[in-house]
């Protein structure tokens, strides 16, 4: 498969081959993400990841692991927020929409985002968010900073009901809570893997990207080639066994790996099993979905096209463009901000649509070497 | 600009991850350019009959390829797993196609080393027997081949920063960095010839020293002046920041000191040429030969030789620490990455293209 480069400037990216399975991706949905980091946790257990950093305590909101990395490889972002943010966040969001999107819709007016879009409430019926029963009817009441609702657990025309909920923070409308669990965007033009030199970073048949540890030298290319910060060497870490019973000392075991290139595999060992990655099955809310990335994108879409149905013009999607800098991302996510304030970049761009460029001139610039070279012998001729 | 630069990042942590690459690094891209150099300089010096230069220029090729690549190696996280990079050759991977013009430039720098080697020794070390004529013909395509990776060598490294997510180097990549690092390199190489080979020798050294320094100038200046004010940033504050300004001071001395030898060498070329009967010129003045006066001159020259060519070399060496540290420094504060980001983000949307942003509304 391929996915298309607006500028044609990929090269050599990923070895995509036609393969019998359907690529396969993620669909977080932040705005029903409650926090609860159990994603995080499946994903050290399953992948028996060292610890990562000394257990202090970061000062940023209930989030002490501070970022993806070698040994973290779902890392859930807790935001705090008021009023005024939440109202800048509706206002950017609304701007997206007015941009207009030609491959979805033709470009609409500012009263647009609060009227239903017909074509993909309808598909918000088959997706998991579990609130399109209503749609039509929605209240044009100021709407909650934020959707705690899991799927199904209330009908979402009834605001009242919400606001008795017991997740529901008071003061919701001057205050909110953004949390996001990131991971690996397993990328249709993945920088690490366009760059790594040994071959250890592959192409899946899932088409996600995978590390062989086995073979991955450690030279850290990937490390500057991925533009979400995202993979990274495991220089230090250290599994701890609970302590045991007989009154010895937690172990410290070998950190596996060491010093290669460590990410999300997603999962890779069990989707060759038929299963569903960890942090997926275990997230409690399904903010975590996983399937195949088709299914993911049009979930989302109609996710997002919901949120805005609702008044909630902050929701927006990220990575679900095919022609963005790195050609769409395996894992989608819904945002309720700009990615910025979840530590994403605003316009990230694979570097291997600059190499062609970065070529001529090396090309041009060792041509010029040469000829200074030939001139210098010419002009001290005796 | 139509660019909001005010924004809300997460605590202040960093967006995307410096590669963990240290001085080895540093050192291996001042190295490798200096490699690229000499092997040039060798080749002229070999085909226009200057020994001195060719030697120093072969000697200062084969031991910046061996310490470089040692570097590198030096730096992986498994220096074992080396060779696996010899697996795959990827044109998506400036990495890749580094090692392999590291490795083919090595072979030819390796095989003029060792007729060097033998040369200097009187042809006695190598116990060679009826190959060392086979070693001795093969002199000229060995220069030929090292010196077609040569200039690759030199240049490769500016596309190895600028194919990277690490804002300042991205950006430089983008706007002339290969240029900055053949200039570079051709002004370290210059320099290393100028402080190791004789100065009735070395004028073709100066001359391409003195070029690599005005180029040097003019691309630094150029990429700066195109990439974004918070990709430049790095370069000027912090200890990048001094070791950039560090290089411009230093190859600014090293390029007067280099022209003046250049004209000293031209004015009292009689007096050097009546010196120089020897030609080894590893050892500093060489020949005694004539009066007392062409002695004196030739000493003088030679010490501002040493000293401004050492003065390039060091400017080349601070060119590469600093562009390397500037690179990882821009990827401490997000603000380097979001930015620039913004601003073409904005810049395409002013300019009509909405349908290409990673954020959609829809
Ligand atoms: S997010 Fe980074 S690590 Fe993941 S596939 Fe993309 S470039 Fe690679
Ligand atoms: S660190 Fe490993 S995975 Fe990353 S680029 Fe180097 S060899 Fe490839
Ligand atoms: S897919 Fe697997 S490896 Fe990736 S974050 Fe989830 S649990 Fe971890």
């Amino acid at each position: 498969m391929s996915a298309p480069t607006r500028d044609g400037g990929a090269i050599a990216d990923g070895h995509w081959h036609d393969t019998t399975h359907h690529r396969k991706g993620f669909f977080t949905d932040t705005s029903i993400c409650i926090g609860c980091k159990a994603c995080e946790v499946a994903c050290k257990e399953w992948n028996r990841n060292p610890q990562d950093g000394t257990f202090e305590l970061l000062g940023s909101s209930y989030d002490n692991t501070g970022s993806l990395g070698a040994n973290t490889w779902r890392h859930v972002a807790f935001i705090e927020q008021d009023s005024e943010r939440i109202e800048k966040a509706r206002e950017s969001g609304r701007k997206l929409v007015n941009l207009g999107m030609p491959s979805i819709r033709p470009r609409t007016d500012e009263s647009a985002g609060a009227q239903p879009l017909d074509g993909a409430l309808g598909a918000a019926a088959s997706g998991s968010s579990g609130t399109a029963g209503d749609a039509n009817g929605l209240p044009s009441t100021p709407p909650l900073g934020i959707d705690l609702l899991a799927p199904g657990a209330l009908e979402p025309s009834d605001p009242e009901n919400i606001a008795a909920l017991d997740t529901t923070p008071p003061d919701t409308a001057d205050f909110r809570w953004l949390m996001s669990s990131d991971v690996c965007k397993h990328c249709t033009h993945a920088g690490c893997l366009d760059v790594c030199p040994t071959g250890a970073l592959f192409r899946t048949e899932f088409d996600t990207v995978v590390v062989q540890n086995d073979v991955c030298n450690g030279c850290g290319t990937c490390v500057a080639g991925c533009p979400f910060g995202v993979i990274e060497r495991r220089d230090d870490g250290t599994i701890n066994t609970p302590t045991d019973r007989d009154d010895r000392k937690a172990a410290d075991m070998d950190v596996p790996n060491k010093n290669t290139a460590n990410k999300c595999t997603l999962c890779y060992d069990r989707l060759v099993e038929g299963q569903e990655p960890a942090c997926a099955q275990t997230c409690p809310t399904q903010s975590i979905k996983f399937g195949d990335r088709d299914d993911m994108v049009s979930q989302a879409h109609a996710r997002v096209a919901d949120l805005h149905a609702k008044g909630l013009t902050e929701a927006r999607l990220y990575g679900a463009n095919p022609n963005d800098g790195v050609g769409g991302t395996g894992s989608v996510f819904l945002l309720l901000d700009e990615p910025e304030v979840y530590g994403l970049p605003p316009d990230p761009r694979v570097a291997t649509k600059d190499l062609p460029g970065m070529f001529a001139s090396a090309g041009v610039a060792a041509l010029g070497m040469v000829a200074a070279a030939g001139l210098a012998f010419l002009g001290s001729r005796r | 600009m139509v660019e909001d630069v005010e924004f809300t990042s997460y605590y202040g942590r960093p967006i995307v991850k410096a590669p963990p690459w240290g001085h080895e690094i540093a050192l291996y891209l001042f190295l490798g350019g200096l490699a690229g150099g000499s092997t040039l300089l060798g080749l002229g010096a070999q085909f226009t009959d200057r020994p001195g230069l060719r030697i120093a220029s072969r000697m200062t090729a084969i031991t910046a390829t061996g310490v470089g690549g040692a570097a590198l190696v030096a730096d992986l996280g498994r220096p074992e797993r080396f060779i696996n990079m010899m697996r795959v050759v990827k044109v998506s991977s400036p990495m890749s196609l580094g090692t392999w013009i590291l490795s083919g430039f090595g072979v030819g720098a390796g095989v003029t080393f060792a007729i060097e080697l033998d040369r200097v020794t009187g042809e006695k070390l190598l116990p060679l027997g009826p190959l060392r004529r086979l070693l001795h013909a093969m002199e000229t395509p060995a220069a030929l081949e090292s010196a077609l990776f040569a200039t690759p060598l030199a240049a490769y490294t500016a596309v190895l920063l600028g194919d990277t997510a690490v804002p300042t180097w991205n950006a430089a990549g983008r706007n002339g960095l290969p240029y900055v690092f053949v200039s570079s390199a051709s002004l370290a190489a210059g320099g290393a010839a100028m402080a190791l080979a004789p100065v009735r020798e070395t004028g073709p050294a100066r001359l391409l020293a003195l070029m690599g320094a005005a180029g040097d100038v003019v691309a630094m200046d150029r990429m700066k002046k195109r990439m974004h004010p918070a990709e430049v940033d790095p370069m000027e504050e912090g200890e990048p920041g001094h070791k950039l300004h560090r290089a411009e001071t230093l190859l600014i001395a090293g390029a007067v000191g280099a022209a003046a030898v250049e004209v000293g060498a031209r004015v009292f070329a009689k007096k050097l040429d009546g010196g120089a009967g020897s030609g080894s010129g590893l050892g500093a003045g060489s020949g005694l030969g004539s009066g007392r006066r062409s002695w004196k001159t030739r000493a003088v020259l030679r010490a501002v030789s040493v000293v401004s060519g050492a003065a390039l070399a060091a400017a080349s060496a601070y060119t590469r620490f600093g562009m390397l540290e500037a690179g990882i420094d821009s990827t401490k504060d997000p603000r380097h990455v979001v930015e620039p980001q913004r601003a073409r983000r904005e810049a395409r949307r002013a300019a009509g293209i909405t349908d290409d942003s990673i954020t959609t509304g829809v």
